[in-house]
């Protein structure tokens, strides 16, 4: 193999351990399968299809793999929630709906290098003994919908896909389905129904996992693009081996994207929890932008909950809490968690001091009330709610008191729905309120009250209060 | 019904004309939706003086943009392309295919007309209702017609950092479009005038590290600041 070069201005970062993306941005790279055969692909389908399939699950089960779509669920363990004594036909589900407001790592995989994601997917439904898998693609991804139909194509050309894989006894068929732009069809169950050729109304839970009760109602594997293609190296380099990358409980790399307001945002495959936020704002995307400070950061999609640059966190129990700022905070799943917020999908948002919080708060809220399926009442009238009380916020026409209203709404659907839609919408109006109260109450004015004549009338029968 | 001018007025509702003026023919029976069944683009013309108030207020098809497309009917194309879609799934489970047919017809005929709905239930044996409900669901079906060029603009966090309110500015003053009788739930699109452009504020297109980004049509731009607006849209008039 010869040295890897990458597009001028493209090249990684020297903190970055590329896995993933690889072949993202390299010199001399395309689509096609020979490119990728070239290069060692499909050596791991072969690797996968010679082994156990349960051989396969214990791999990827000690190999500590995380989850990349959002909720940082081991994926082994998801994979063995199928039930034992199951007769009927199983499925996988690539759940490529990539929505994630500061997401965007798998539109680099779908678009320079689909051969990867579709060996993952032949080994991960070899584990799963899933014959027919699904791509669930977004709408907003048409060319990468064509580049995987051609794929799939030459996958299937060179007997990777199809009946009897490689004489191994071992048939799969993998579609593309594309979705239609709407951000619930993220969610596993909506995802499920809208590959079913419903409206994508998330499912009641229980059964928590689809593995039980899935598409058509027969055990189901949705697993995200990142996740999917980690399987590929798992087996390269042995679940032992992978897990040593990273830090404990957070194996394994993962694609960090960073936008808004930093001199190199992009996206950075990195050890998991080997970089902090000072090192990864920093020294890797340049700092802020000139004559700027960071004011705040969304640390994993715009459904985490806001950090603030200036702040103090208390991580750890006992014996080893430690009290850390912001910047030192390593970027790993239970770190997150443990600062009140999440490592999500990975869509790190950056705002500087120029941004007022009241205007990203707006932003925010228009986004979950225009996306919010309608299904749950809290979250329906809630998300629109919180978007015309943030209207009035953001253009000045608010009274003090729109401020606990907005936290009271956002509590309001907070663990009342039946899918993490609900709080996906409340967290950042939790958060940024919790966190910003004192900037949005002194945006706000008591002159914007209104006073009916009907309620003057009526309050001068009313005690006022406290 | 035939004009405009025969639309009930507030005054008449209110019972300022006596409604035994029209007793044999009520007013609310005369208005009728006068929608062929078929979008014919020489009938257009016609239909364009007759729309009532009531039409204009609800969702219909006809747009200054309804030129660029073909009326829809069912070609051989469609029809293997529909075939090919159905396969992918279970046999019991055709109405799967609902989201790819859906996708074909808007993707030749440019949105989801009333007829292609009926055709589509017929593919995959199912209630029209049922077809209808997915259409109005999904913000990535729509039911009139977009102009040539549609210009989906991301309006979401990082892309509105990166000035997307002024692309979108910028690009509709380019076009003359009017975005004022946009609603942001159901009815999102604005034609210009000429029917060669329209926009759409998308939600997250997943390209944050390079905001602002926009799709024409099914291409992807990154990087359009507000002045490259024009630049953009000439690479297509020019092609």
């Amino acid at each position: 193999m010869s040295e890897i070069t990458y597009l001028p201005g493209k090249e990684p970062h020297p903190r970055e351990h590329r896995l993933i993306f690889k072949n993202v941005d390299r010199e001399g790279w395309n689509t096609s399968i020979d490119r990728y055969l070239e290069e060692g692909g499909y050596d791991m389908l072969k690797k996968g299809l010679g082994m156990d399939p349960k051989d396969v699950i214990g791999e990827v089960k000690t190999s500590g793999l995380r989850g990349r779509g959002g909720a940082g669920f081991p994926t082994g363990v998801k994979w063995g929630f199928i039930p034992p004594k199951n007769t009927k036909p199983v499925y996988l589900i690539c759940n490529a709906d990539e929505s994630e407001p500061g997401t965007f790592k798998d539109r680099y995989i779908l678009h320079q290098d689909p051969h990867q994601l579709i060996e993952g997917m032949v080994i991960s439904a070899f584990a799963v003994g899933a014959h027919t898998a699904y791509i669930y693609i977004r709408e907003e991804f048409p060319e990468a919908a064509i580049t995987l139909e051609k794929a799939i194509a030459e996958a299937r050309e060179k007997g990777f896909l199809g009946q009897n894989i490689l004489g191994s006894g071992f048939d799969l068929e993998i579609y593309v389905h594309r979705g239609a732009a709407a951000y619930i069809c993220g969610e596993e169950t909506g995802l499920i129904e809208s590959l079913e050729g419903k409206r994508p109304y998330p499912r009641i839970k229980p059964p928590y996992f689809p593995a039980a009760m899935g598409l058509y109602m027969c055990p189901t594997i949705v697993n995200n693009v990142e996740s999917l293609c980690h399987v590929v190296h798992i087996l390269k380099m042995g679940g032992d081996e992978y897990v040593k990358l990273g830090t404990p409980r957070n194996s394994g790399t993962r694609i960090v994207c960073v936008s808004g307001d930093v001199q190199k945002p992009g996206y950075y495959e990195i050890e998991v929890g080997k970089l902090t936020f000072q090192e990864l704002l920093y020294d890797v995307c340049g700092g802020p932008k000139d004559g700027r400070e960071f004011k705040a950061v969304i640390p994993g999609g715009s459904s985490s909950k806001i950090l603030r640059c200036n702040e103090t966190f208390k991580i750890g129990r006992g014996d080893d809490a430690k009290d850390l700022s912001f910047f030192d905070l390593p970027l790993d799943f239970d770190t997150l968690a443990a600062a009140g917020s999440m490592a999500g999908s990975g869509g790190v948002i950056v705002m500087d001091d120029s941004r007022k919080m009241s205007w990203v708060l707006n932003n925010i809220t228009h986004f979950y009330a225009h996306e919010s399926c309608g299904q749950c009442t809290p979250c329906r009238e809630g998300s629109t709610w919180m978007m015309k009380i943030s209207d009035r916020i953001a253009n000045g026409t608010a009274t003090p008191e729109d401020v606990k209203t907005l936290e009271e709404v956002a509590y309001q659907i907070d663990g009342k729905t039946i899918c993490a839609f609900g709080e996906a919408s409340a967290w950042p109006v939790e958060a940024m309120i919790d966190k910003y109260r004192d900037e949005l109450v002194s945006e706000t004015s008591e002159e914007n009250d209104f006073k009916s004549e009907e309620r003057e009338e009526q309050e001068k029968f009313l005690q006022p209060l406290g | 019904m035939n004009s405009k001018s025969e639309v009930p007025q507030a005054a008449e509702i209110d019972g300022e004309q006596p409604l035994s003026a029209n007793q044999d023919e009520p007013e609310i029976h005369s208005i009728e939706v006068p929608m062929p069944a078929v979008i014919d683009r020489d009938l257009l013309e016609h239909i364009r003086p007759v729309l009532s108030e009531l039409e204009k207020n609800v969702h219909s098809p006809v747009t200054p943009g309804i030129v660029n497309f073909p009326p829809f009917r069912v070609t051989a194309e469609l029809e293997a392309e529909a075939s090919k879609r159905i396969v992918m799934y279970p046999a019991e489970q055709r109405r799967s295919a609902v989201l790819p047919l859906l996708h074909a017809v808007q993707h030749k005929f440019g949105f989801i007309s009333p007829e292609s709905i009926d055709w589509i239930a017929e593919q995959i044996k199912i209630e029209p209702i049922k077809v209808v409900e997915v259409v109005t669901f999904y913000p990535g079906f729509r039911q009139k017609a977009p102009g040539k060029l549609h210009v989906r603009v991301c309006r979401t966090l990082s892309c509105a950092m990166g000035g997307s309110y002024e692309l979108m500015d910028k690009l509709c003053e380019i076009t003359g479009i009017d975005r004022s009788k946009e609603d942001g739930h159901k009815d999102t699109i604005s034609v210009s005038p000429c029917g060669n452009f329209s926009v759409e504020y998308a939600e997250c297109l997943a390209s944050c590290g390079t905001a602002p980004v926009c799709m024409v049509n099914d291409d992807f731009h990154e990087g359009i600041a507000a002045n490259q607006a024009q630049e953009l849209l000439d690479r297509y008039q020019n092609a």
